[in-house]
């Protein structure tokens, strides 16, 4: 299995490990629930490393980005980040991920591990006569995110950037205790913080320095397990559940990242053209009202009919109830909705609720 | 850790008995390997279970893991505050969280579970896997 450059960090901690995707990976270091609070009370540290890093560089770069993608590109600059997506001409997607462009001519796509491979392969395989340069930096790259209320105050004296004018999805380059790195204000957790990219050889410096700075503040290192409940809630989209080539963008309720006017790009026809016709189905949040926890993969009813299945499914640690996302025919979307879940062959009842369901409140 | 007087069974559940009552849980190795429980299906007292069918379902936030009967019989009691406060299970698997009582209907299937000292040694042999 595949190891980060912190594997030692969290086998000396005692983390549980867990193979996610061919990597081992710490899926919880104490609970899940501890961990989850930690991050919406105080701040919490993950190794987010097994995450795929594939630079595009040339001089066609910028529009190589702009024909793979559905966000306009365009807009970026070497201190924006942008949430994105590969997708398919059908509209569905091939993974979901951040841009950044780390220079005129060079942009990098931040992706989910399990896809690193196939990303990769689709970048490479669609380049035609682009003038540009692929390259998988994904074994050289420490991706760490700090996350929580307490972020700032806890990165601030580890850094020469000027953390506190970022806003959210703003990048800056900088020191972070010493080492050389890109920190953009962005997560996968529903609350403020960063994310910090180094090619250090040594990230063990920023990771032990970061627990030490945060100790004041009760930080934890956080587990894959509690980034999945916290992302969840957030309804931040996750790929292999929620989104897939099965799934348009729009279906997704991620269309405010589709920018059709920038002209083309892979999947454009298709979305919109089902613009124009209306999405037949759509994601929505349920919360379960009789007894269960709802998983993925589990039937979703209506009138007694099945219609889908679940895509995510948790026990909520911040609401201490089950929540789950699915993709409901059109018509069943609004919240109130009833439906039900099948839970171990029994139907149990369940309500659509707004997403996301769970937003931090705004200073 | 394990007490001397329980039997335990591969699938990691303990069972307590007296005379022809017995009491049924999961072990302390168990409830670490599932992490924070957030949900117990209890079966009903009157339930005739044979020995390794499902009694009931535990769940973290994270794994579904059926329990099943070490031994048949019948179903007398539930531990009906596992529905209020699963994490009880976390806290004191061997006691408070407890999860059915059984009448026993055939003891001599207790020679087929392993005593606390080969429990620990079976433990020992899982982690060596690893």
């Amino acid at each position: 299995m595949k190891k980060t450059r912190l594997y030692k960090y969290h086998k000396d901690s005692g983390a549980k490990l867990v193979d996610f995707f061919g990597w081992e990976m710490p899926v919880e270091y104490s609970s899940i629930v501890e961990e989850h609070n930690t991050v919406r009370q105080k701040a919490g540290l993950f190794d987010v490393s097994h995450m795929g890093e594939i630079l595009i560089s040339g001089s066609q770069a910028l529009d190589y980005v702009q024909f793979l993608t559905p966000n306009d590109a365009s807009r970026l600059n070497t201190q924006k980040a942008q949430y994105s997506a590969l997708t398919t001409p059908q509209g569905t997607f091939v993974d979901d991920m951040l841009v950044y462009k780390l220079s005129d001519n060079r942009y990098l796509l931040v992706v989910n591990a399990a896809n690193t491979d196939k990303d990769f392969d689709w970048v490479k395989s669609h380049k035609e006569d682009f003038d540009v340069e692929v390259k998988n930096m994904s074994d050289q790259y420490t991706q760490l995110a700090l996350q929580g209320p307490k972020s700032l105050a806890i990165l601030k004296p580890l850094t020469d950037i000027g953390l506190e004018e970022m806003k959210p999805f703003r990048v800056r380059r900088g020191k972070v205790k010493g080492e050389e790195s890109i920190v953009s204000r962005t997560g996968y957790t529903g609350e403020d913080g960063f994310e910090i990219y180094t090619l250090s050889s040594n990230p063990g410096k920023i990771w032990e320095s970061i627990l030490k700075q945060g100790k004041k503040f009760d930080i934890r290192p956080i587990g894959l397990g509690a980034r999945d409940t916290l992302r969840l809630e957030a309804c931040l989209m996750l790929y292999g559940n929620d989104i897939d080539e099965t799934t348009t963008v729009l279906e997704a309720g991620l269309g405010w990242l589709v920018k059709f006017k920038k002209g083309d790009f892979l999947g454009r026809e298709t979305l919109l053209r089902q613009k124009q016709e209306g999405i037949k189905r759509k994601i929505a949040g349920f919360e379960i009202k009789g007894r269960g926890i709802a998983r993925h993969d589990y039937p979703v009813f209506v009138k007694g009919k099945e219609v889908s299945k679940v895509t995510s499914g948790t026990f909520s640690p911040y609401f201490k109830k089950s929540i789950g996302l699915t993709y409901l025919p059109i018509q069943y979307t609004e919240p109130g909705q009833n439906i039900e879940v099948g839970i171990r062959g029994k139907k149990v009842e369940a309500e659509v609720v707004k997403i996301p369901f769970y937003s931090r409140k705004k200073k | 850790m394990y007490p001397e007087d329980f039997r335990y069974t591969k699938e990691h559940e303990w069972i307590k008995v007296d005379g022809d009552k017995a009491t049924v849980g999961i072990t302390d190795f168990a409830q670490n390997q599932l992490g924070d429980v957030v949900f117990v299906e209890l079966p009903e007292p009157g339930d005739k279970l044979e020995t390794h069918q499902t009694l009931g379902v535990v769940e973290s936030v994270k794994a579904v893991s059926d329990v099943y009967s070490p031994i048949s019989g019948e179903v007398t009691e539930v531990n009906g505050e596992l529905n209020d406060d699963p994490e009880i299970l976390n806290k004191d698997p061997h006691k408070k969280g407890w999860i059915i009582k059984l009448k026993v209907k055939d003891k001599s299937e207790l020679e087929e579970l392993m005593t606390a000292s080969e429990y620990e040694k079976y433990l020992e042999g899982l982690e060596e896997e690893e």
